[in-house]
């Protein structure tokens, strides 16, 4: 009796949930899925059908692929610059705060205080082609006269770090705090030198959260259309730019739907590649 | 008592040793201590003494503030940890949660490049008697195992010094006693010096060759178990290395010259002699003191068997029958509850009932006499 009682309760726990991710996510995934399949030559006047139309796919990929790469690209490389920001911010914070620890994790989130769409505008004044930033750097000849920083993929993949690097910092710091800093001593003791404390015993126990941050900054990363269409030009329009525009402007459905597709199946199958390799499958 | 082979000369030696910390506390003072290079040496106090700052000073993860370390000739007071050839057994073994046991155990070898690394981890694990978890993680391991390969994963290295800090704390007192016995057996075997901290006197006792009794960030004595226990020479040795009964004398005299001679204490009106060996103050008041399982009890008025005088108007106010033995308490005449361990050899044929008279005495050899000015409550442990 109490037995099937908790097992009901389980289920009653999981319902509001279930309920919301059915009508806000599986519904709209098969409707998605299902418009990546529509006859293209539909419109919104005349309607749509769907015709199982998987030349979408290809007319997708072999149109829409060099913006594919090119977000994977700049999502990559954000994702680097906020691994390697982050550690360093999070090793800190981790092990060297001291009473700081909560201020410092404070600032980190603060900026989810203000909105993304004004955080990005702001980067852009902080860009401008007067701004103290690019006069700093045509002073010091990194950029020649001419030279501008906004409008290039410098900009958009700098928007890129900026925006996601708490999402970064928070798994990162959350693992790095929980090692034990008598590891740290008994590596010591057992003759390592500081450089090889980091890469045998910090650096590994470290690995769920740079396997969780580097995922929760990739995903949005690649997908983030916003940076791009503020701080880029259309030389650096990335794939969200390309969907949201094929959805928004030009009514192509089926192209638009199709692409979603590919990028969430190419992220699914990269995940599941790195996270395998990265030996973290428990996060999963 | 002890299998120390001093020859070679590889000695671990403190001088003048002190830790100061930033905030002012000195948690170690002057301290002076040789460790003969193969001996079993126990570092023994209460939390807070200081031993565990020693013993990290020592390990090379605290900088001594003055003073110096050195292993034979070798100054290592200021050398980094990875370069002393010193190893621990941390006090919760932190062991490398994402390395197997064989690789836990081989890590300061790969560090240093060992050739057959793998060949001195199985003959270690074989030593520890952990060669079936070999492939397994610490978590997965009991408390005994994990502290056996705590210690695989120091001596396999083949350190001049091994540290052990407090390595039994984390386990319950069955598995302890077990681990005191086998860590006494893998010293032996392998021939390293030990050096021990603990709070547990049993502990301390019943494994080291040398016990160093550590109070306030100095050490109060230092010597073999048997010489501590039987000849303390401060109340907090006496009271924290087993009980004793600490009573108030003034000495009146001495005689005898030599090994015989005795001091004279007048103990509320009884004359009582104790070794001149065992007298530790220069003042005309002190402590008689004397270790309960060596006081005889009987009730008044039956003959005593010891020599000298016996102390008649006790008034028995406890007795705890613990099987083996029994444990009395005993009012003085002078107010003083002195207490009394006597085994259940089954000549008495009963206990002595709560409220009975009793007379106490005990042979002269075994009193000893401490410091009036030392606290007599000092080093007072609640049994754990």
């Amino acid at each position: 009796m109490i037995a099937t009682a908790r097992k009901r309760t389980g289920y009653l726990l999981i319902l509001p949930a279930a309920v919301w991710l059915a009508i806000f996510f599986v519904v709209p995934f098969y409707s998605l899925l299902a418009t990546s399949l529509y006859d293209p030559e539909g419109s919104v006047l005349t309607g749509y059908d769907m015709t199982w139309h998987f030349a979408n796919f290809w007319t997708a990929l072999s149109e829409y692929g060099g913006v594919m790469l090119r977000s994977f690209w700049y999502g990559a490389l954000a994702t680097l610059f906020c691994l390697v920001l982050g550690y360093l911010l999070s090793y800190a914070i981790a092990f060297k705060a001291g009473r700081w620890k909560t201020v410092m994790l404070v600032l980190v989130v603060a900026p989810f205080f203000t909105s993304f769409l004004i955080r990005t505008l702001s980067w852009k004044l902080i860009l401008a082609d007067n701004g103290w930033v690019v006069n700093t750097l045509q002073a010091i000849h990194i950029l020649g006269p001419e030279g501008r920083l906004l409008a290039t993929p410098v900009a958009v993949i700098a928007g890129l770090t900026y925006n996601f690097l708490p999402f970064m910092i928070l798994p990162l710091y959350t693992s790095l705090e929980k090692i034990d800093p008598k590891l740290n001593e008994a590596a010591a003791d057992l003759y390592s030198n500081p450089f090889t404390r980091f890469w045998k015993v910090t650096w590994p126990l470290s690995l769920p959260g740079v396997v969780g941050g580097t995922l929760l900054t990739f995903i949005p990363a690649t997908g983030d259309y916003i940076n791009a269409s503020l701080l880029g030009s259309p030389n650096e329009r990335m794939v969200g730019n390309v969907i949201q525009s094929l959805f928004t402007t030009q009514g192509d459905y089926a192209v638009a739907g199709a692409l979603s597709v590919s990028l969430m199946v190419i992220i699914i199958t990269m995940v599941l590649v790195y996270v395998r390799r990265a030996g973290t499958e428990e996060l999963l | 008592m002890s299998q120390v082979s001093s020859g070679t000369g590889r000695d671990l030696r403190l001088s003048g040793l002190q830790k100061t910390y930033p905030n002012g506390f000195t948690a170690v003072h002057d301290l002076d201590l040789v460790v003969p290079q193969g001996s079993f040496f126990a570092l023994l106090g209460p939390s807070g003494c200081g031993k565990t700052t020693t013993l990290r000073m020592v390990a090379g993860l605290e900088t001594p503030t003055a003073g110096s370390i050195t292993i034979g000739d070798a100054d290592i007071t200021h050398a980094k940890p990875y370069k002393r050839p010193v190893n621990t057994v941390f006090q919760n073994y932190a062991l490398f949660p994402h390395l197997s046991i064989a690789e836990n155990v081989e890590f300061g070898l790969k560090r240093r490049k060992v050739a057959d690394s793998r060949a001195q981890v199985k003959a270690i694990l074989e030593l520890t008697e952990l060669a079936e978890q070999a492939a397994k993680l610490p978590t997965q391991l009991s408390g005994g195992q994990q502290q056996r390969v705590a210690l695989a994963r120091a001596i396999v290295n083949r350190p001049e010094v091994l540290l052990l800090d407090e390595p039994l704390g984390a386990l319950d007192l069955k598995l302890r006693r077990a681990m005191q016995v086998e860590l006494k057996r893998i010293q032996e075997e392998v021939g390293i010096t030990f050096v021990h901290v603990t709070h547990d006197q049993e502990e301390a006792m019943s494994m080291a060759d040398t016990v160093a009794v550590m109070n306030q960030g100095v050490i109060e004595q230092m010597g073999s178990p048997y010489d501590l226990y039987t000849n303390p020479h401060t109340t907090f040795v006496a009271n924290f290395l087993g009980r004793s009964n600490l009573i108030k004398g003034t000495v009146v005299g001495r005689e005898g010259a030599g090994d015989d001679a005795v001091v004279k204490v007048d103990m509320h009106g009884t004359i009582a002699t104790i070794k001149a060996s065992k007298v530790h103050t220069d003042s005309k008041d002190g402590w008689l003191g004397i270790r309960p399982e060596k006081v005889l009890i009987q009730p008044a008025g039956t003959a005593i068997d010891a020599p000298g005088s016996s102390i008649s108007g006790g008034v028995v106010t406890d007795a705890s029958y613990l099987g083996v033995s029994t444990d009395y308490t005993v009012r003085m005449p002078w107010g003083q509850e002195i207490i009394c361990f006597e085994q259940n050899t089954g000549r008495r044929g009963g206990l002595i009932p709560v409220g009975t008279q009793v007379d106490v005495s005990w042979r002269p050899e075994f009193a000893f006499l401490l410091d009036a000015s030392q606290d007599a409550d000092a080093g007072i442990v609640e049994e754990d």
